[in-house]
């Protein structure tokens, strides 16, 4: 049962909801019109600058994407938003820093940058995914058959749980990532600068994801996936584990968010134990962009989110006259999350599948 | 049975490391000889036992010795780690690693002697929570009430104190206490045994015929006299810091029952409720502040009910976009509500009005008629009238036809529909009225501080007045008042406590909704419902979610 599916006959019978709908639409289409207009009128900003947003927002959007793989994925398989997942992301990122440290201070971070990068990824994608399979065992699976509020009550204790069982353990401060030489500094890439740090996150979070496509698309574990996200008790008439399978997506996606953990780590310089509540949203923001459910779709959305995210608070409040746009960039991005959720809960992908599950 | 034995252990290593047992460790449950710390590792390694006992089909003897097994692998994990630090310094990595814990863990012995004793004492404690479990309940049941009672004693000491403090109970004071510090062993052993055998008498009595009670509507009336009288005597008794922490769980209770409109009867996961709470408090901050935000200087008593409108109307307009969204969508974009909230306020763009980051200042105390409003003491007895009217509110409108329309779109929405229930004011109602019942509690929070900010109203706000809802039962009013005080009240007295409070609130919330979903003091429909749910699938889920658990567990 879709929500929009439900909307309708409510909206039809009493008109001011619809009214005050569109009344929010215009409000939200007027502001970024007459914000653009005038901040490209004003001419505050250069050419290189504005790309450099766009470059930016695509790096953070990359991330954005990797985490929504877990929250899509997940969705896809069991209809509920592990709201944990952000922590999952930033369970990875935090217990990497560990590693990271030492091998900052023996040096062999910048002897061996890339072999140093893999195995941070490698640590933090381990550590992440052990986190993702014990939620999903401990909160998750005895729920499996509860009415829908009850595990999504055990996700926002397990997100709060994580949070502060991490502060426990590595304390409440904020701890300075290493820097990589050799991610210092910029890359002339078709005749743009770009900052190295900001190329190496978009082609990481690239690799990642076409390899993430393809094992789902290719495998035959991926396809099994992709049966029991489709009709679980027929998947299970197939011969397939939908226990195992379900374990395994919320490894996969806690991989991909413990990944996209180190590249965050690289791109903001730090971590802390609350990190992962923000990028998380967003990245279910992104999720719900691409259509939720849709892998693609997660990806393009992550994508959008951050770009808009990065571009908007120029772009669109700076014309408004507005004092600190950039203190604004989140309400932009929860804008765009509750606008999505309101008008099309089925994503900008998400039309095919979205009708299938309705 | 090693296999609980490693769970668990992995329990004790998580809890040393994360600093409870040490935080715990600075109380004495027996001065001098039993600290909170230790008694928590000890709980661990009777769960354990009681666990793998629990799980053991085999004979008496064989579910003993499941139970001595894991509490030795427990005591050995624990050993473990007391021993890996002799090897490498924890410390670069977990704060909490300190060498006051391992002092604790392997009590100042070398690491191999203190090995073998943590396996000792394991496997004996682990035996002792086997037994538990093998035991008859009518035998357990009262030793786990004395033995609450006695870690009660401990843990509230300070409270305890308090109300011991007159001269001529000396004698009982520096009976149950060392002076300046913990409970004596024949303080916490007399607490023990008075409350077992309470707790046993009890029992025992309980089903027997010929006992004297007076017919209930007396009872209710004589229970409500005591209540009152216990209301209204808490704060003189306790003091201002008591009366404090009892405000606070007063405006949780606000809270809790605006939220309980939404979430236990409506069914509409709110989590971005505390916008209301912040939308409460400043318009009340911004009417009557004397500062440089303040615009119209006006009393608190003219602001609260403009306070309480104007939430009410933030509760409709924001409930109007959400209208058509379900579950846990739902959640989503009212957290996303909440946030746009707290960032707007918090922005410097509305600077010039809400004061920023600082927040407005100089909002003075409520006066009546003469009488300021100044301390804890006074402010706990407008929480508690306030807490009064919104309950009796809630309560009324719980029978209403409007809380019976509710409680019919929480089950179905579609069939409430096909029943001619209208959804657009229903839900509107709900969201409106829900949110300015946290007005309310905003009123007298604004009061309180004598200033807001937006620091004060972050999302954690609205998990914990989801997660008291919840440990007090979903829809029950008692519920929500126990559980604001259980889940705010003891851990603002549990001083020590602070920095875990959100460790546990999280548990809390996976742990009540896998053992006991209606929570402490459920609405008798929901726990008739909830029970269903659970039942029903029984027949189909049990035989194959049992064996995956043997398998995995």
């Amino acid at each position: 049962m879709a929500a929009g599916a439900l909307r309708r006959p409510v909206a039809r019978r009493l008109n001011f909801v619809d009214a005050f709908l569109w009344g929010f639409r215009l409000a939200v289409i007027v502001v970024v019109v007459w914000g653009t207009v005038g901040t490209l009128r004003l001419g505050r900003y250069t050419g290189e600058q504005w790309v450099d947003f766009v470059v930016f927002g695509l790096a953070q959007g990359g991330i954005y994407a990797l985490i929504a793989l877990g929250y899509t994925m997940v969705y896809g398989i069991l209809r509920m938003i592990n709201f944990a997942h952000g922590e999952v992301f930033m369970s990875g990122a935090y217990t990497a820093y560990f590693v990271a440290a030492p091998l900052a201070a023996s040096g062999f971070l910048d002897r061996h940058p890339i072999l140093s990068l893999l195995l941070l990824v490698a640590v933090a994608a381990a550590v992440s995914m052990g986190v993702a399979v014990l939620v999903e065992r401990v909160a998750y699976r005895p729920l499996r058959r509860a009415p829908r509020l009850v595990p999504l009550i055990t996700a926002i204790g397990a997100s709060f749980f994580l949070q502060y069982a991490f502060r426990g353990l590595y304390g409440s401060g904020f701890k300075a990532y290493p820097e990589f030489q050799l991610f210092k500094g910029e890359w002339q890439i078709l005749g743009i600068g770009v900052l190295r740090t900001q190329a190496v996150v978009l082609a990481s979070a690239a690799v990642l994801m076409f390899a993430l496509y393809q094992f789902v698309m290719r495998t035959k574990v991926g396809k099994a996936m992709r049966a029991v996200a489709e009709d679980k008790d027929a998947a299970a008439l197939m011969g397939i584990d939908v226990d195992r399978i379900i374990v395994l997506t919320f490894a996969i996606g806690g991989a991909a968010a413990g990944a996209a953990g180190i590249l965050y780590a690289l791109v903001f310089k730090q971590v802390h134990f609350f990190m992962g509540f923000v990028p998380g949203i967003k990245a279910f923001t992104s999720a719900v962009l691409g259509g939720i459910g849709n892998i693609p779709g997660a990806m393009l959305g992550g994508l959008f989110l951050g770009v808009v995210e990065s571009v908007g608070p120029a772009l669109f409040l700076d014309g408004l006259g507005i004092v600190a746009p950039y203190q604004l960039k989140d309400v932009i991005a929860f804008t765009m999350l509750v606008m999505v959720l309101i008008f099309r809960p089925q994503g900008i992908l998400g039309e095919r599948l979205a009708a299938k599950r309705a | 049975m090693w296999r609980v034995g490693l769970v668990f252990g992995a329990v004790a290593w998580f809890v040393s490391l994360a600093g409870l047992v040490e935080a715990l460790h600075g109380r004495w449950v027996v001065d001098g000889v039993l600290s909170a710390g230790q008694v928590l590792l000890l709980a661990v390694l009777l769960a354990s036992g009681w666990t793998a006992a629990r799980r053991s089909s085999a004979s008496l003897v064989g579910r003993l010795w499941a139970g001595l097994l894991a509490g030795a692998t427990v005591g050995f994990c624990v050993g473990l780690l007391a021993w890996l630090r002799s090897l490498v310094d924890l410390r670069t990595m977990f704060v909490n690693a300190s060498p006051a814990l391992f002092q604790l863990l392997s009590g100042g012995r070398p690491a191999r002697v203190a090995w073998a004793a943590a396996v000792a004492v394991g496997a004996g404690v682990g035996l002792a929570g086997a037994a538990g479990a093998c035991a008859p309940a009518r035998a357990v049941r009262p030793l786990l009430v004395g033995a609450a009672a006695a870690l009660s004693l401990a843990l509230f000491q300070e409270l305890v104190l308090l109300v011991l403090q007159p001269e001529p109970l000396a004698p009982v004071r520096d009976w149950l206490f060392v002076a300046g510090g913990g409970p004596t062993a024949q303080g916490i052993a007399a607490v023990f045994a008075f409350s077992a055998a309470l707790a046993a008498l009890r029992q025992a009595s309980r089903g027997r015929a010929g006992r004297v009670a007076l017919p209930p509507r007396a009872q209710r009336v004589l229970w409500s006299v005591v209540g009152v009288l216990l209301l209204a005597a808490l704060p003189i008794a306790g003091g201002p810091f008591v009366a404090q922490v009892l405000v606070i769980v007063g405006l949780y209770t606000l809270m809790g029952l605006g939220l309980n409109l939404e979430v236990g009867l409506a069914g509409l996961l709110d989590l971005g409720f505390v916008a209301f709470f912040a939308i409460g408090a400043y318009t009340v901050g911004l009417l009557t502040s004397v500062g440089e935000h303040g615009i119209a200087h006006w009393s608190f008593w003219a602001a609260v009910p403009v306070a309480v409108l104007v939430s009410l109307i933030a509760g409709v307009i924001l409930g109007i976009p959400v209208l058509g969204i379900r579950g846990d969508y739902l959640a989503i974009a009212t957290l996303g509500f909440g946030e746009i909230v707290r960032l707007l306020v918090l922005s410097d763009a509305l600077r010039p009005w809400f004061g920023g980051s600082q927040g407005v200042l100089a909002i003075p105390k409520p006066v009546l008629a003469g009488f300021e409003f100044s301390g804890p003491q006074h402010l706990y007895y407008l929480t508690v009238v306030a807490s009064a009217v919104v309950a009796y509110v809630a309560w009324r409108l719980q029978d209403s036809r409007l809380g019976r329309a509710w409680m019919a779109i929480r089950e179905d929405e579609d069939v409430a529909e096909a029943l001619g229930i209208n959804l657009v004011s229903v839900k509107l109602l709900a969201y409106g009225l829900g949110a300015a019942f946290a007005g309310v509690g905003g009123a007298i929070f604004a009061v309180m501080v004598g200033s807001v900010f937006p620091h004060s109203f972050q999302l954690l706000i609205s998990i914990q007045v989801l997660a008291l809802i919840i440990v007090g039962g979903m829809g029950s009013i008692p519920g929500v008042i126990v559980g604001s005080a259980v889940l705010i009240g003891l851990p603002e007295l549990l001083r020590e406590f602070g920095e875990f409070r959100f460790l546990v609130y999280g548990a809390v919330l996976v742990a009540m909704m896998l053992l006991r979903p209606e929570g402490l003091l459920p609405a008798a429909a929901q726990r008739r419902e909830l029970r269903a749910v659970e039942e029903e699938p029984v027949e189909l889920a049990r035989t194959p979610v049992g064996a995956a658990t043997e398998g995995g567990a």
